[in-house]
């Protein structure tokens, strides 16, 4: 009967134990050398090395990588809500965006003269609309500490006014999922209002500095990958604190058994509403990282099929495990970087069949395969 | 244990009704279980058995009538999660633990201590709670299997980790709706050995069908029919009673 059982457990991880690593010290070896290679190893190869050598490290690659490494954070912020707390978002990428809107508004200041108008305060598209002044909200967006705190706090509040009153009404499911799929889909409606004061459709781009410098230069290029590494290693760690944390193991409680939580004394509403927020922050910080790397943001991130890509990649790498989503949305959108090149039509039925795959054949996603009862 | 009062009932009911679109499921009912008591409820399907609990856990919430534990809680205020941290623990019918968690863990969740998110964030567990965990784990006969998850215990095993985990809540009433539902007779015979010597440390009431087992451990026994209170007494006068040889034991 354990065999049975076995095979018809849910596909989660194995709870992490008390006191538990979670992952084998030689899987930390290896995290810590990949992060080690893009810290230091990638700038000397983007830099140091010359153009002409076979060695050199292409702008396309370095901005390729930071990029991947923005979606990995997400990837993993999904999966502290969905693979732990089992809450499925389908609006992830609301506020990734959100992140990335934050940030832009702050480059959109920054190029001050150096705009198609010329006008010193004002950018590009408000002139274009014949706008005369500042919208309130666009008030210390010159700002980039300012703006660096709307980074976290505009999606983090989103996420904790929407989560407050969907987990007090007992939201769950597919029903939750459906509702943040609608809730990233309004918002890009909204933003695609020229009136709502945000680019509308064509976003945010032509960005020139950061900080006063060039964001066109290598250095500062090779300076936004090292803090999308640092951020990515950072969450990875904080996460792995806090699932194996007594909260990390509510968390997985609630997603297995709600009701015999709530009747052990534990109220699930505050449980999923801290790790919801928490989720959304830290996707906002992604996206803040994100815009500077691809140098535009505009409402098709919220689009729902961006959010559905997220919980993709999650599921294709493994959920509940921290380190299977950061693979899954390597794999992900290294495969749509190389496809939407060489075989555009394709990308949507890889896209599609690689979650049929997952859900038939793979419950533990890639790294299941890698990685059977606790043996690397 | 946390009683408020020794010598006040520990939980007092007085004509509660419920009622589901017209339907009575709890009529006029009044219940008063004493403390350290083991009291058993019987009654044919539809009786309101289970509205009962959930009127007492505060899953639903009574259309009239008093529901009172101890002195000094209403719980036809309280919400479930208030209930449950007032000390009324609730062991379903199908068991309801965390299967990705070892039997440990789950006791160590349920375990009686500050439940708020941020205490729990920051949750480190003391000797005097590992003294607990282990106490409980010899009270259900699970020691061995301390480090198994919970998914891979027999059913007998999950029943009783279900029980452990109220256990370590420190509860002053149990609720245990059919605890020996699937058992074997040695597993049910175990079960019945537990429940006896909780009685007395804590108050126990069982929702029990199985006659046999209900023989084996009541002293008490309340019949519901239909939403009321059809009888209560001991095993023996329930048996001799017309009334309820009528409508539950057959002749």
């Amino acid at each position: 009967m354990n065999a049975a059982s076995v095979a018809m457990a849910p596909t989660y991880a194995e709870s992490p134990r008390t006191g538990g690593s979670l992952f084998p010290r030689k899987v930390w070896v290896l995290v810590l050398g990949i992060y080690g290679f893009l810290v230091i190893a990638v700038p000397v190869l983007h830099l140091v090395v010359p153009a002409t050598s076979p060695l050199h490290l292409s702008d396309y690659a370095v901005t390729l990588t930071g990029k991947i490494l923005c979606y990995a954070t997400v990837a993993l912020a999904m999966d502290l809500v969905w693979g732990y707390a089992g809450i499925l978002s389908l609006g992830h990428g609301l506020f990734f965006a959100l992140g990335g809107y934050a940030m832009g508004m702050y480059l959109m200041r920054a190029i001050g003269r150096d705009g198609v108008y010329g006008d010193p305060i004002l950018p590009d598209f408000m002139v274009f609309l014949d706008w005369k002044e500042l919208p309130w909200y666009w008030h210390g967006s010159e700002h980039f500490l300012h703006q660096a705190l709307l980074v976290v706090l505009a999606p983090a509040l989103l996420a904790f006014v929407f989560g407050w009153f969907a987990f007090r009404s007992r939201i769950r499911g597919v029903y939750f999922s459906i509702i943040t799929q609608a809730l990233t889909y309004a918002f890009m409606l909204l933003f695609f209002r020229n009136q709502t004061g945000f680019g509308g459709n064509n976003g945010f781009t032509d960005f020139k500095r950061i900080l006063g410098f060039p964001l066109a230069s290598p250095r500062v290029r090779v300076a936004l990958l090292v803090l999308s590494a640092t951020l990515l290693f950072s969450v990875l760690v904080a996460c792995r604190a806090l699932v194996l944390s007594k909260l990390g193991r509510v968390l997985s409680a609630i997603r297995d058994a709600e009701d015999r939580v709530r009747f052990c004394g534990y109220d699930p509403v505050g449980f999923k509403l801290f790790v919801w927020t928490l989720s959304a922050a830290i996707c906002g910080i992604a996206g803040a990282l994100y815009v500077p790397q691809v140098g535009i943001i505009n409402p098709s991130e919220m689009s729902p099929a961006n959010s559905v890509e997220i919980a993709i990649a999650v599921a294709v790498g493994g959920r509940g495990t921290l380190l299977g989503p950061i693979l899954g949305a390597g794999l992900l959108h290294g495969a749509k970087s190389f496809l939407t090149v060489a075989f555009p039509e394709l990308w949507l039925f890889v896209l599609g069949l690689s979650f049929i795959v997952v859900t038939r054949w793979l419950p533990r996603g890639v790294l299941g395969l890698l990685w059977r009862e606790g043996k690397p | 244990m946390n009683l408020d009062t020794p010598a006040g009932p520990v939980l007092y009911l007085s004509g509660v009704t419920v009622s589901f679109d017209g339907f009575k499921a709890l009529d006029s009912l009044s219940l008063i279980v004493e403390p350290g008591e083991l009291r058993c409820i019987i009654g044919p399907n539809g009786a309101g058995k289970t509205t009962l609990m959930d009127v007492i856990t505060g899953r639903t919430r009574p259309d009239s009538g008093e529901v009172q534990f101890g002195e000094s809680h209403n719980l036809a205020r309280l919400s479930e999660v208030e209930i449950a941290r007032a000390g009324i623990g609730r062991k379903f019918q199908k068991p309801t633990i965390f299967r990705n968690h070892t039997v440990f863990e789950n006791l160590d969740l349920a375990l009686k201590t500050d439940k708020g998110v941020f205490p729990t964030l920051r949750a480190r567990r003391t000797a005097a709670q590992e003294a607990r965990i282990h106490e409980v784990l010899g009270l259900v006969g699970l020691r061995a299997r301390s480090e198994v998850r919970a998914d891979l215990l027999s059913h007998g095993e999950k029943q009783w980790l279900e029980i452990g985990m109220l256990l370590v809540q420190d509860p002053g009433l149990l609720l245990l709706d059919e605890p020996v539902a699937g058992m074997s007779d040695e597993e049910t015979e175990r079960t019945g050995e537990l429940l006896r010597s909780l009685a007395g440390k804590h108050s126990l009431v069982v929702v029990e069908h199985d006659m046999h087992f209900v023989e084996s451990i009541a002293r008490k026994v309340t019949v519901l029919h239909e939403g009321r209170v059809l009888a209560e007494g001991t095993m023996e006068a329930i048996r001799e009673d017309s009334r309820v040889v009528d409508v539950y034991l057959g002749r």
